[in-house]
């Protein structure tokens, strides 16, 4: 969920009413992950992940650099082998999965000068022909190459070389290899370093498209809080090896507790305080000046209030 | 199975319409024609010692044995280095049966691109070089001997391109091969030289496969100029397969090893080194 800020007084309102995100009853979740962990040499990386994901959510893994978050995901992916714990994805684990497991999953991969000389609609047509095989009455692989253009936003470049494609149509191509097999799960990591400003909008537009038509479930990492906060039903926080927090932005707010934010106007003089109990202190604050008070403001803590606070804690625990 | 190796074959033509439409590519397969027909001009009158045929003869169905040795293993190799490199592989990892595919089309582009290479060379050279025959018996050796030179050098060069990380690298492999060729007897009778070397030549496919296509383009009574005074036919076949053996028993496990390391941090680093290699 993502809110704007001029309805902050709303946002106090539902967060106060909303329980816990009730998980689909009985559903096999898509990822289940217990206590990940994976060493590189001495080196701990993951030191004991848990977490998992149902159909449909879009999750996004977010952390500081190093947090783990590659490593997380490429094992995930069936990348990677793990040093310990257990992880199921589409209710296999990736070290042994086969090829019809790899044909549910689409990774979307930072290309960079791979497959320069083919053109975009050969290579797509190419690609989707290993996922005809996979094919089922639900879910028709692989995605037509017409409509697939359509979606990433190609349909002008299907006859271009790919070494002449922008950085842009570039990125929208490797989402379209990513997905070309309709998977059922999507890997993102980091989609959309080195974007500008506009080319990630389209990219959040197109992620939203992917969830809307597909019921696909995503994952992907970012550093990007913004990122997170825009796309995730669900975010992750990993720093230092785990995972510190997990539930939706105003979820993860409201975990760090005594950053709720009061700003108001008495006098012509501007006004700020932080309290714990915001409620209390706004009744207190009309009790004693009523109708003195104006430009009334109740902010709860951003998420980036609320991701630095945690990332801080672990990494200060973690010394 | 047969629908993947289908797609692995139509990539394997893609590919190869794309190299044979780059000029850069195009003039790298030239590139040998030219100088082997300078070597054939400069050898004219020369005749292989102890008989009355023409040393040109001989050398241009040698280098034709040394294109076929270069492409399956160098090509081979330096394709499976770059496409490490550029991250096509990990796409290829992250299809189903994908890497069968991947595999399949590199065997069609290197097949494609040794014909194409012995062709720059053998139209040429027809014209500057008289005696060459292809015969019905000729024929049939060389339907057994090109499908066993390939099959002795591709798995070999797919495992030298898993171990090199680097196309660079992969790269250097050619002085070697170069050497090996020198003393092969590619473009002189391999009998001229030191007994030892001769031994030498004789442990590697190049020499073997310019024996067979000698038997195969070369009048019969050229045999007596060779070792042995024969074409030694089964000792060719032998030599072959015993490659061919030993990287087909290699080729699997390694390429597997190979395929199990990539993934997208691996790329990333190989990314980033070739980014700092080019600023430097």
């Amino acid at each position: 969920m993502y809110y704007d800020f001029d309805s902050v007084l709303d946002m106090t309102g539902s967060v106060l009413a909303a329980g816990s995100v009730a998980d689909t009853p009985g559903a096999e979740p898509v990822i289940e992950v217990r206590d990940l962990r994976m060493s590189y040499g001495d080196k701990e990386v993951l030191a004991g992940v848990d977490f998992t994901a149902t159909a449909g959510e879009v999750l996004v893994l977010l952390g500081p650099n190093g947090a783990g978050k590659t490593t997380t995901i490429e094992i995930l992916e069936g990348f990677r082998r793990r040093s310990g714990g257990e992880v199921r994805v589409l209710g296999v684990d990736p070290e042994q999965g086969a090829e019809l497991w790899r044909a549910r999953l689409g990774v979307v991969l930072q290309s960079w000068r791979d497959h320069s000389k083919w053109k975009v609609r050969e290579l797509l047509h190419h690609l989707g022909g290993y996922y005809a095989e996979f094919s089922t009455g639900d879910r028709p692989r692989p995605w037509p190459v017409d409509e697939l253009l359509e979606v990433v936003g190609l349909t002008e470049s299907a006859g271009t070389r790919i070494a002449r494609l922008s950085g842009g149509q570039r990125r929208r191509l490797d989402v379209a290899i990513g997905i070309v097999g309709r998977p059922e799960l999507l890997f993102l990591d980091e989609p959309t370093v080195g974007f500008d400003p506009e080319a990630r909008r389209e990219f959040h537009d197109l992620v939203h498209r992917l969830t809307d038509v597909d019921e696909t479930t995503i994952m992907l990492t970012t550093h990007d809080l913004d990122e997170a906060e825009k796309l995730a039903d669900r975010i992750l926080i990993l720093a230092k090896g785990r995972i510190v927090a997990d539930g939706s932005a105003d979820e993860l707010s409201r975990q760090v507790a005594g950053e709720t934010e009061i700003r108001w106007t008495r006098a012509g003089q501007r006004f700020v305080h932080s309290a714990a109990d915001a409620t209390g202190f706004v009744r207190e604050l009309f009790r004693q000046h009523g109708d003195a008070i104006g430009d009334l403001e109740v902010r709860p803590s951003s998420l980036e209030e609320t991701y630095m606070k945690l990332v801080r804690e672990a990494e200060g625990g973690a010394r | 199975m047969t629908r993947v190796v289908g797609l692995g074959l139509r990539r394997g033509l893609i590919e190869l319409r794309q190299t044979l439409s780059s000029g850069t590519d195009l003039f790298g397969y030239a590139l040998p024609a030219v100088f082997l027909v300078i070597a054939l001009v400069w050898m004219r009158g020369s005749t292989i010692p102890g008989t009355e045929m023409a040393l040109g003869a001989h050398s241009l169905v040698g280098s034709v044995a040394m294109l076929i040795v270069i492409s399956g293993l160098m090509t081979m190799m330096q394709y499976l280095a770059m496409d490490r490199e550029d991250g096509t592989l990990l796409r290829a990892k992250a299809t189903p049966n994908g890497m069968t595919g991947y595999l399949f089309g590199k065997i069609v582009v290197v097949a494609g691109v040794a014909v194409i290479s012995c062709l720059f060379v053998l139209v040429p050279g027809l014209f500057l070089v008289d005696g060459l025959t292809v015969g019905v018996d000729g024929a049939l050796v060389l339907l057994w001997l090109l499908p066993l030179a390939f099959l002795a050098t591709m798995p070999l060069g797919a495992v030298l391109g898993a171990l090199f990380d680097n196309p660079r690298q992969a790269s250097l492999m050619m002085l070697p091969l170069l050497g090996l060729t020198a003393v092969s007897g590619v473009f002189y009778p391999v009998t001229a030289l030191a007994g030892w070397l001769q031994g030498v030549a004789q442990v590697f496919p190049v020499y073997w496969l310019g024996l067979g296509l000698r038997s195969a383009f070369l009048p019969d009574a050229l045999a007596a100029a060779e070792i042995g005074g024969s074409w030694r036919h089964p000792q060719t076949a032998g030599v072959l397969v015993a490659w061919s053996m030993a990287g087909l028993v290699l080729a699997p496990g390694i390429l597997r090893r190979m395929a199990r390391r990539e993934s997208g941090s691996a790329v990333a680093a190989r990314r980033e080194r070739a980014m700092t290699r080019m600023t430097v």
